[in-house]
């Protein structure tokens, strides 16, 4: 079953294309990774499926939404965390996660026992009552992870999630998305780092707002004759105009 | 309206968890009426006033004895010639100084009138309106009490000299300009700066991106200040009337009504600053610039009005607080009705809805 549908869709600020024609579908359950360099149009385009922004021309639908006629619907069925976290320094543990259940609008006696269930599945049970302020950085990463899936919702958005942490801690992070995938949730994850793109189940490459290519990364490694994810991303972006600052 | 009540609960965290903010909150008008209200009500008890008096007749000593007898005056140097006035201040003899009339008594009597003149150091001008204000009380409350007795019209016309600074300002003017600021402070000041904050943080976006509208957003984060700034209006009638003696004498409901209004209009300036600012020092720098200075300069509440060049009196016009001062002033000081703070009322609610609208309109825009 298709949750996500990308439909020739193109944002164009002014003179600037950021998203050039972009066509795609993901599966239900799949780990989706969207790679590009800073200024490829990643964000952009994960934007406009979140229906922050509306695409100049093209369609998308979000779990059989419209993104641009049905944003709130939309906003309902996902679940966003962005490189920033975004967490509350001042907010306990637990709080944090209650808040989140209350914005995402988790019945009230749920709420109780998804805390539970999320401090237990992340081993935070004696972190209950911490400051998000006082958890190392990883910690925080995982708690982020695990607010935007707080309503089990059918997809959720990941922008550069594991920024600034060292690779073990992205590592365990991993092991949370698949956890996550095999429940059955949807990852659309966008990354700068090629050694996660091995980790999705399929890769889109993006380059000055195109999609260059599309496929597993193991098919695409095949295609190029490279090694790694990293040698056929240097091998697309090599014509980039809009290179990494 | 679960959503809207997490987060309602949320901002409170976030002040109340913040101790120092808390302190502040809360403390301000405290602290600013102990400092504001001690500095006048300690100073005027126990004034030494000299006192000239050419007439030297039953009356003028009469009315001496009564000053003396005053718990705010004692007794000073007597004076034989007016040129020593200027002396007696320089020296700090006396802060006041009594001047009667020649033939005071026998114009009484033929005019039914006489004259007291009451000369105080202006540099000091809250103490000496004060003081000016306690010794003609007490010369009309004798001169009312002569004539009850005798039948016959017994006037006495004091007239005020105020020595180096002729246009002073009232002394009850602290209570509303406090008022003024304070309230402005908390609603405009704090709501623009946690706004940004979430701006700043990048937590706003993950809430636009979440079910939540973003008018619930901004509406919770009203909630606390709005709750706050309640309170300390609260602090500041009560320490007013039962610490500072400033009474209320106007009614309390139509006071409350009319700093509901600023306390919504300083709501919606947070929240349109909080539109133009993405981080919380530009919001603090601008509410600062914007909000600030204007209330200390133009407000009314340190320099009148009246006496400023034309072009600033028309910019004061522009001035929330003015109006604000204005109206708390009138209901609160001098005890007039809603007829006669309908001008302030009207401009108040149209400056709130105008704030109200346009940080609604900035907001939807911005948030698309």
């Amino acid at each position: 079953m298709k949750v996500i549908t990308a439909d020739h869709l193109t944002k164009r600020f002014g003179d600037f294309t950021a998203v050039d024609d972009i066509s795609f579908e993901v599966e239900q359950g799949e780990i989706f990774g969207f790679l590009g360099a800073n200024g490829a149009g990643k964000t952009t385009a994960m934007r406009i499926l979140c229906g922050l922004s509306k695409p100049t021309s093209g369609r998308g639908t979000v779990a059989g939404f419209d993104v641009t006629r049905q944003p709130e619907r939309v906003k309902a069925s996902i679940g966003y965390m962005s490189q920033r976290f975004a967490l509350y320094d001042d907010l306990k543990v637990s709080e944090s996660i209650r808040l989140y259940a209350g914005i995402y609008g988790v019945p009230g006696k749920r709420i109780a026992q998804r805390t539970d269930e999320i401090l237990a599945s992340l081993g935070f049970e004696g972190e209950r009552d911490t400051l998000v302020k006082s958890l190392p950085l990883g910690w925080k990463q995982k708690l982020a992870f695990s607010v935007a899936i707080v309503h089990d919702p059918r997809i959720v958005f990941l922008d550069e999630p594991t920024g600034g942490v060292d690779p073990a801690a992205r590592r365990q992070f991993w092991e949370l998305i698949y956890q996550a995938a095999n429940s059955g949730i949807t990852v659309f994850v966008t990354t700068h780092y090629m050694d996660e793109a091995e980790y999705c189940d399929r890769v889109t490459i993006l380059v000055d707002g195109k999609i260059e290519a599309l496929d597993t990364p193991a098919a695409l490694k095949a295609r190029y004759g490279a090694p790694t994810m990293n040698d056929v991303f240097f091998q697309l972006a090599r014509g980039a105009r809009r290179g990494a600052d | 309206m679960r959503q809207f009540f997490a987060f309602v609960v949320k901002e409170f965290r976030h002040i109340f968890r913040d101790r120092t903010t808390t302190a502040i909150l809360l403390g301000l008008p405290v602290v600013m009426l102990t400092l504001f209200g001690f500095a006048i009500t300690t100073e005027v008890r126990n004034t030494r006033f000299a006192v000239y008096d050419p007439s030297n007749d039953d009356t003028t000593r009469a009315i001496v004895e009564r000053l003396a007898a005053n718990e705010y005056f004692i007794r000073g140097p007597v004076l034989t010639d007016p040129s020593q006035i200027q002396g007696v201040f320089q020296r700090g003899e006396a802060g006041l100084v009594v001047v009667f009339s020649r033939d005071f008594q026998q114009k009484m009597a033929t005019d039914g009138t006489a004259q007291i003149q009451l000369v105080a150091d202006g540099s000091d001008p809250n103490t000496s309106r004060t003081l000016v204000v306690y010794a003609t009380g007490v010369i009309s409350a004798f001169a009312l009490e002569r004539m009850q007795a005798s039948g016959v019209p017994f006037m006495i016309s004091s007239e005020v000299r105020l020595l180096y600074n002729p246009s002073m300002k009232g002394a009850y003017n602290f209570v509303p300009g406090t008022m003024g600021m304070i309230l402005l402070l908390i609603c405009a000041m704090m709501t623009s700066i946690s706004i940004a904050r979430e701006k700043e943080t990048g937590t706003m976006e993950v809430l636009l991106v979440s079910p939540v509208r973003p008018l619930q957003v901004i509406l919770a984060k009203t909630v606390p200040y709005f709750v706050i700034s309640v309170i300390d209006l609260a602090t500041i009638l009560l320490m007013s009337v039962y610490i500072l003696d400033v009474p209320i004498v106007g009614s309390v409901p139509l006071l409350v009504g009319i700093a509901l209004i600023y306390i919504f209009m300083a709501l919606a300036m947070g929240i349109l600053i909080s539109s133009v600012a993405n981080s919380q020092s530009t919001a603090l720098l601008m509410s600062g610039m914007v909000l600030m200075l204007p209330v200390i300069m133009l407000s009314g509440m340190i320099f009148p009005i009246e006496t400023m060049p034309r072009a600033l009196q028309w910019l004061a016009q522009i001035v929330p607080a003015r109006w604000f001062i204005s109206a708390v002033r009138k209901v609160m000081i001098r005890g007039l009705g809603f007829d006669a703070v309908k001008n302030e009322i009207a401009v108040l609610s149209a400056m709130a809805l105008f704030m109200i609208a346009a940080s609604l309109r900035r907001h939807r825009t911005r948030l698309e």
